[in-house]
This record gives structure tokens, sequence and C-alpha cells, in this order.
């Protein structure tokens, strides 16, 4: 997990959308990023985890504390702003 | 020069060529970076999209929890590489060392990394799978236009299928207030991957949610209106349902047709490669500068007999690429074999189904922690004496220990008593999975053969 | 040295400030039978295992007699709360017991009181004025949880005198070491705090408020419900405080990483994790039970023993952390045990979270630290919940 500080804040205070995804393999439906942020995570049912896959600087602060609160450390989350270059045209 | 100054040269300035940019591509790329690769990397994918995470596509793409486009895998690192997308391979020159593209281009590579992965099995028939309704889901644009069909106002959905996939658009319709059928050769939904005891729960989870469950049934054709739109599908027991859309859930197909007549080991089963992720060549012989990962691979597992296995699981994507992307840069002694032990999860209905190990080997199974007709409980697998597998229903925090037993090869049935063990359950049954010569949807782990050298059965180009 | 001592030794108040060496010791030979037939789990990969094995109970009725056993494991008139049963039963009390407390069915609840317990921080911190010396266990890391507790169950805050002292002494039964008498009033403790949380249930059963045993009471038996309370307003006493106190401390113990997180409080949220791995509230877990023989690190812990689980010591095993006695906020991959494991893993774990992350940058902000008065700090008896009884330090100054 980045933190802020680290190479690519800059896109990330310019509102760049930020990135994360879950290992459920890993998971085990702790739950803990659930309580911690609510509009990012949830449960369905029990136990099966559902998260968005993006989510913007107002739950930046949330996201950062559920994937470091994960007790199997399964949130991947990024601020990565590199550049897909050359990315052809749509073919077909 | 030797072999190690050539292994040197290569982690500084050589060229690894990726075809498929999805998981299984991205992890290598950054696994590559991350163990001091400074050549060059390019990433070829046929999507006109950078990497993105398939899983959330059936499940909260489909429930409007997030959007498809918002699907884009986190990076672990930056990978500084070009990135050729929205253009497919289309044949690979061994002995030049290059893959062409569809467009034209050819890209040179010192070492080559195969990760195209599956699409989805379309409908047997082309003009009735052209019909204005009948989708498959596989790529972010196939779930956009699932979720937008499904929150216009349709009256019913058919879903073909009862694998995983299909039991999550069924699950979803359901969540939506949508309402659907959905028709399963097999005798039970989920039975090609957990066989007929654990699919006899799938088949009560989905009643009772109000899915019209129809197994043991296939879709024989599917009719149009005179505008091209899906109106109705036929039955094999002579029944007919008026549907406005249907969803094609029949399993994946591998994407290898790129391959052929390349040279190497590639067909409707994969592409087989060794246990390092080197990719055989038709002869049965390992290549040295192609790898294979993902769900496009098969290789051999020893803990299942050295079968070749071919999974399509995410996790399996991630710990294949990054095998691969160390095989690939470093010398003979230092290569790891890819030793992981199947797993996968899948939520429907709101259960979460977890599996590790390969169930479809087993040839018993006893339910050793808590109750079928609670639907939570842990399914452990045996074959031949040794536990081989397990599934849970929200059982999830006791998968860690099943994978351990596994791994150790340990005793089945399992004796020893444990917590939430319910005595009406105690005595191995037959799993019941149906014949392995019979087709069924959604078997995610393929059993391909215990070598290579089948290739004759192999490398008939797929009519399917 | 032999094993019996090393256990002796650890338990030993004497040896409370420090126990790392200790732990450190008995890595050495990672499963450890004790001379009365208790097997010592020590090292992260067994502890791990053991822990999430289905052949370990938490129900010391499963221990042969002449064994000890929990307090809730006795006749106390009540049945034992859901951290000492096993599935189903534990299960399934504990996913009733999470119905208002958060996911699937409440996942906003604890989200929706950080606005007053950010109060509570506040109130408490402006309290520090004019003062240059306060002992962070009293006067902070000790009322935030009771307060926190309080509103989550809604027990009234200014009871908080009557239970404290039942509650202290519950908890110092869990404590191994502590004796016939110790454990005859921690048993006298559950009766008299079940009372009187019996008679709030009741009240509550007819007149709702807020909190979860309003919500609780129609779903549990009174009996199920006031066995709840009674460990949900313990553990909610007596771990918080640890972790809040054990930050504190283990900052101004470390200038160079205060004076980093000075700078980047951001950074409180990666710190807060390494002290639950570096200081953990909950040292070790002496209550499980081997339901069969169970085969871990080359050693059998035969059917029927006691197994103690040493959350500590696996946390500080070099096989898993790098250099494991460095406190170092930017350890990757920090897959700590400091809230356990498994299907038993803290069910406070969110709420003690969200206490640390508004009460430790909030704490180092507002207040211009001095010095520590007492290093090592006088610790309290408890070897399991262990922690300082006090923290006094000097204060310069104190930020709005």
């Amino acid at each position: 997990m980045s933190r802020r500080g680290d190479r690519a804040c800059a896109c990330a205070e310019s509102g760049f959308p930020m990135r994360l995804v879950v290992d459920l393999n890993r998971c085990q439906g702790f739950a803990q990023c659930v309580f911690l942020a609510p509009d990012v995570f949830s449960l369905h049912g029990e136990e099966a985890l559902l998260f968005s896959p993006r989510f913007d600087e107002a739950q930046r602060d949330r996201v950062e504390k559920a994937a470091a609160a994960c007790p199997v450390q399964a949130i991947l989350v990024d601020y990565s702003d590199e550049p897909t270059k050359r990315v052809e045209p749509h073919v077909g | 020069m030797s072999a190690d100054t050539d292994v040197q040269l290569l982690r500084r300035q050589g060229r690894i060529v990726v075809v498929g940019a999805s998981l299984a591509g991205l992890r290598a790329a950054e696994t590559l970076r991350e163990q001091g690769f400074t050549g060059s990397l390019t990433m070829i994918g046929d999507e006109p999209f950078e990497p993105y995470d398939r899983p959330p596509l059936s499940k909260q793409a489909l429930l409007g929890r997030a959007r498809p486009e918002d699907t884009a895998l986190p990076r672990r690192r930056d990978i500084d590489a070009e990135w050729r997308l929205g253009v497919a391979a289309e044949s690979l020159d061994r002995d030049a060392k290059q893959v062409r593209l569809t467009n034209g281009d050819t890209v040179p590579y010192d070492r080559l990394l195969i990760t195209t992965g599956t699409r989805a099995r379309p409908w047997f028939h082309p003009e009735e799978a052209a019909l204005d309704g009948v989708f498959v889901l596989r790529t972010r644009d196939d779930s956009a236009r699932l979720r937008r069909k499904l929150t216009s106002g349709v009256s019913r959905v058919l879903v073909i299928g009862a694998g995983f996939t299909g039991s999550e658009v069924a699950s979803a319709c359901r969540e939506l207030g949508v309402e659907v059928t959905v028709a399963e050769r097999g005798p039970a939904p989920l039975v090609g991957a957990l066989g007929g005891v654990i699919g006899a729960v799938a088949d009560r989870l989905q009643r009772r949610h109000g899915v019209d469950l129809r197994c043991g049934v296939s879709v024989t054709a599917l009719e149009g209106d005179d505008v091209g739109r899906l109106r109705r599908a036929h039955l094999s027991d002579g029944s007919a349902i008026d549907v406005e859309v249907a969803v094609v859930s029949l399993g994946a197909m591998r994407n290898t047709e790129w391959l052929a007549g390349s040279g190497v080991a590639a067909g409707p089963r994969g592409v087989a490669c060794d246990a390092g992720c080197r990719v055989f060549d038709v002869n049965g012989i390992v290549t040295d500068d192609i790898y294979a990962a993902g769900d496009v691979a098969r290789s051999p597992h020893p803990l299942f007999d050295y079968q070749f296995l071919a999974l399509e699981h995410w996790g399996n994507a991630v710990e294949q690429a990054e095998i691969a992307a160390h095989n690939m840069i470093c010398a003979g002694p230092d290569r790891r074999p890819h030793l992981w032990l199947p797993m996968f999860w899948s939520s429907q209905f709101g259960v979460n189904i977890k599996s590790v190990g390969v169930p479809s080997l087993g040839d018993q199974l006893v339910v050793a922690q808590g109750s079928l007709a609670e639907d939570k409980f842990v399914a452990v697998y045996g074959y031949r004496g040794r536990v081989i597998a397990a599934a849970s229903f929200d059982g999830a925090k006791w998968m860690g220990f099943y994978e351990q037993q596994i791994a150790d090869g340990a005793p089945f049935p399992p004796e020893y008593r444990m917590v939430d063990r319910r005595t009406e359950t105690l005595h191995p049954v037959d799993p019941a999975f149906p014949d392995p010569h019979l087709p069924t949807h959604g078997a995610t782990v393929t059993l391909t053969g215990h070598s290579p050298s089948e290739r004759r059965v192999a490398f008939v180009p797929s009519h399917a | 040295m032999t094993t019996g001592t090393l256990i002796t030794q650890i338990t030993d108040y004497a040896n409370r400030a420090d126990p790392y060496p200790l732990y450190a010791e008995l890595r050495k030979q990672p499963v450890r039978r004790q001379d009365d037939g208790t097997y010592v789990v020590s090292t992260y990969y067994e502890v791990r295992s053991v822990a999430n094995d289905p052949r370990l109970s938490n129900d010391t009725r499963n221990r042969p007699p002449g064994y000890a056993r929990t307090a809730d494991a006795d006749d106390t008139g009540l049945p034992p709360s859901f951290i000492f049963t096993d599935p189903p039963v534990h299960d399934r009390l504990r996913e009733t017991i999470t119905r208002p407390f958060g996911p699937p069915h409440s996942p906003r609840f604890l989200d929706g009181l950080r606005g007053e317990l950010a109060q509570v921080v506040t109130e408490l911190l402006d309290a520090f004025e004019g003062k240059d010396q306060v002992d962070i266990v009293e006067d902070f890391a000790y009322p935030l949880p009771v307060t926190a507790i309080c509103k989550v169950l809604g027990v009234p805050r200014e009871d908080e005198p009557n239970f404290h002292g039942w509650a202290d002494a519950l908890a110092s039964s869990l404590d191994p070491q502590v004796g016939e008498e110790g454990k005859e009033k921690g048993q006298q403790a559950r009766q008299d705090l079940g009372a009187y949380l019996s008679d709030l249930i009741e009240t509550k059963r007819r007149h709702p408020g807020p909190g979860i045993l309003s919500a609780l009471a129609p779903d549990m038996t009174p009996a199920d419900l006031e066995a709840t309370a009674v460990l949900l307003l313990v553990a909610g006493h007596e771990t918080t405080v640890n972790a809040i106190t054990n930050t504190t401390l283990t900052l101004l113990r470390h200038p160079d990483i205060l004076d980093r997180f000075l700078k980047d409080p951001d950074l409180a949220v990666p710190l807060i994790e390494e002290v639950l791995r570096y200081e953990p509230p909950v040292q070790f877990v002496p209550w499980t039970t081997a339901l069969a023989d169970i085969d871990v690190a080359g050693t059998t812990i035969p059917k029927g023993s006691p197994v103690w689980l040493m959350l500590a010591a696996a946390n500080r095993d070099p096989q898993r952390f790098e250099d494991p006695d460095r406190f170092d906020p930017d350890r990757k991959d920090n897959e700590h045990l400091g809230m356990y494991t498994g299907i038993h893993y803290c069910f406070g774990a969110p709420l003690a979270r969200i206490e640390l992350h508004l009460a430790v940058p909030e704490l180092f902000r507002r207040v211009k630290f001095s010095r520590l008065l007492e290093d090592p700090p006088p610790y309290r008896a408890n070897a399991v919940l262990r922690g300082p009884r006090h923290l006094p330090v000097a204060i310069e100054g104190l930020t709005a």
C-alpha cells in the first residue's frame, strides 16, 4: 500500500481516483474494512465482501485505515498515475 | 559467453513481450521490474483497456455498486512498459522470435510470456447468439451492457448454465428484483466444480431466492422476433419460456488460436507448460524463451499426481505470473516451481463460497463442520484415503486449516473431534460428481491429462 | 532453566515491564509442555495454525478435571459468554450480537459514534490545561474506552464507579496465576456485574434506548444477553486502555518516530498497527483446549491438554517479522496477531481502532510532551491483559 507522502501523491491531490482490489482468496470476512470504510466496503450476507474498486479523495483516509487494519492484509491500494503509453485506437 | 552472462544481459537490456494485458500479465510485469529487469517491456492486449479486475463484473458491477469501467487493477509499482492495447496478437514466429499483431506490426522478443487467458464460450448457434438480448459475461463491456439491460425493466432473464458465473448472475438478478430462470444440463448448480451433494445446497439456495431453476435440461434454441430481439427459449424437455434476456454462461474457451502452427503445445485445453511455466513445444520439449501463466496455462501439479491442471482462478493468475516472471529472468538453478494450491471464491445469494484443492478429484466427502441444512459448513473431499479438497459456505475462516491438511496429504476421512462437528454427517458419502465425459457448466479446474504429448487430441482446432 | 520456570517468570509480576526477552527464550522451543500438562505455543506460524485449528476449543469445560477453567465455565448462574464457547453456539451468538453492532446489518453504527467520541477526546485533553504533569492512564487512556463502551452498550456512564471494581476483578481472574482467591473474586464479580446489568437490561426491555443492549433485548435470552453485556463491558474496560497507553509510551520511547509523526499525522495508521504488533494489549490466550491430538512443529499436543497461545511472543518472531524487536511503523505486510486471528478475532477491534485513530493523533497534536516521569512505568498485575497502571508524563503545554 502506498501512503500519502509516497511517490505518487500528486495524482491523488489533484483528484485522481484511486484504485483498490481485495484478494478474496485471502479475505476471511473479518469485515474490519466495512466498519472502517462503510462507503467503500460492504458485506453481502454474513461473510462475502463486496468493494468499490475505485474511490475518491474523500474516502482516502478511511480506505487507508481499512487496508492497514485488515487482519490478513488482503487489500491492495494504489495511487499510481503511471500512464499506459501508446493505447491503440479501438480495433473493430 | 556463459549462460550466466546471458541472464545478466537479458536482465539489463533484454526485450520481454507479454501477450495478454490482464491480471496475470500485469502482475508478471510488476514482478519483472521488482526483480530488477531493466530492459524493454511490451504489454499487448486485445481490449482497449488497461488491466482490470474481472470478478466484480458478475457481482458488484451488476448490482450497481461499482461501475464496470472502474475496475482497473491497482498497481503494485510502476512498470515502465510500452502498452499496445486494443490490438490482438495474431501469430507467433518462434524462429524469428517475434509476435505479429492484427494491425500488421511485429514485436520482437527475447522472452515471451503468454497470458492471453480465456473468453466466454459463445452460444453455439451464431445467428441466435447475435439476437438482441443474448449476452455473455466476461469483459467490462459485457458487464456494462448486461447491467444496462437488467435495469431497463426486463420481465424475465434466462441464465444458461449454473456454474459459478451463471449462478452469480442469477443471484444479481434476484437482488435487482428481476425474474430469472436458470437452465442447467447437470443435476444441480455448481455440480461440475463441487459435486451433487453440495450442488443440492446451491439448488435450495437458488429456489429459496425465487429462481426458477430447471436442472437436467438444456436450451435447444433461442428464438427472435422479426426485428431480431430475443423473445423465447426452447428447452430440451419440450417446454418454452418467454424471455427478453439470455445470459450464456457455458464456461470459458482458452485464447490459443493465435498460436496455431507456431510449434508450441497450445490447443483448446490451453498452453502446456512445465511447473516452472516454460511452454512445451509440440514435441513435448520445453522451450527456454516462452512462458505461460494464468487461465490459459496448464501445468503438472505434484499434489495431484502430476496431472496437468488448467486453473481459471484469480489467485492462480497472480501466483503463476509471479513464478513465470521470476523464472524468465534467472538461471536454471534459481528457478521456482508453481506449486499453488487451487483456490477460489464465489459470492451468491448472500453466501460466501470458498474452495481449496481440487474437489472434482474427490471420491468421498464428509461435512466436517457445520450443517448443509444451515447453509453454513465445511465439506472435505477425500481421494484414496487422503484429504484432497475442501469447500465452505460461510466458513472462510477455517479454510487455512484445510489448505494445510491438503498440503500435508492428511488422512481422509478426518476422524478427529472438532468444533461444530455434527453427528448426522460423519459418514463419508459419494460427492456425486457427474460423469466427467458428460458436459457440465462452470468447472473452474480442468484436469487435462498427464502430459502434453496427448497433442493429437489437444491440437485439433476447436469448433465449439 | 526448566520449562516450568520460564512460564512462571513470564507471569511473575517482576517481569511485567519487559517480558520480551522471556518470550524470545520461549520461542526457542515453539511448542513447550509444562509440568502440569499445559502446552505453550509461542512462534508465529504455530500460534496462527493452532489458533485456526478446528480441534481447538475456547470452552474450558472441555478440560479434564483439575485444570484451570475460566470464570465463565464455572457455575455462576450465567452461561459462558460467546468468547468462551465454540461453534455452532459461538457463531450464532456472535452473529446475533453483531446485528446492531456491525455489518452486514449495521455497518455504520460505530462510524456514527465518531463525532461523540471525538468530543470526549477533546474534553479529556481540555482538562490538561494548566497542568505540568498528567497520568495518561487515569486522565486519558482509561476514561475514553469506558465512555465508548458505555455508549455502545447503552450503559449510563455515571454508573462507572459501581462497576469499575467488578470489571477489574473479572479481568484479573483471566490471569492464570491469579490463585484461588482471585478466581473466587472473579466469579463473584461476574455475578455482581451480571446482576447490575441484568437490572439494566430489564429496564431496557421495557424502555428501549440507544445502544446495542436495547437492540439485542428482543433477540436474546436474558441470561445470554447478560453474559454478553458482562463480557463486552469488561473487554471494553481492560484492553483499549492498554492499547492507547502502550502507543503513548512507545512513541515517547522512540523520539525519532515521534518526530516524524508530529510532522506527518498520517503516520498514525501504520503506527497504531505496529503498536498492536509490538505491544499487544492481550499478550496471550491461556484459555484454549485441544479437543483431539494436534501435531504442530513436531510435537503432539494430546487431546484434553490446556493450550496457551502466546500472541506477544509470536508478534516478535524473527521467522515472520524482520528485526522484530524494532518498532517500525514502515513495516510492510504487518499481519500481526495483536487482535488475535480466526473465529474469535477481537469483537471490539473496530471500536478500539476507531478510538485509537481519534485519540492518538489528537493527543500528540495538542499536548507538548516533555518526558516520561517513570520508565518503565508501574504495571498492572495482569500478565494477560498487560499494561501500565499509571503513565505519568511531564507536559509543557497544550494547543487548542
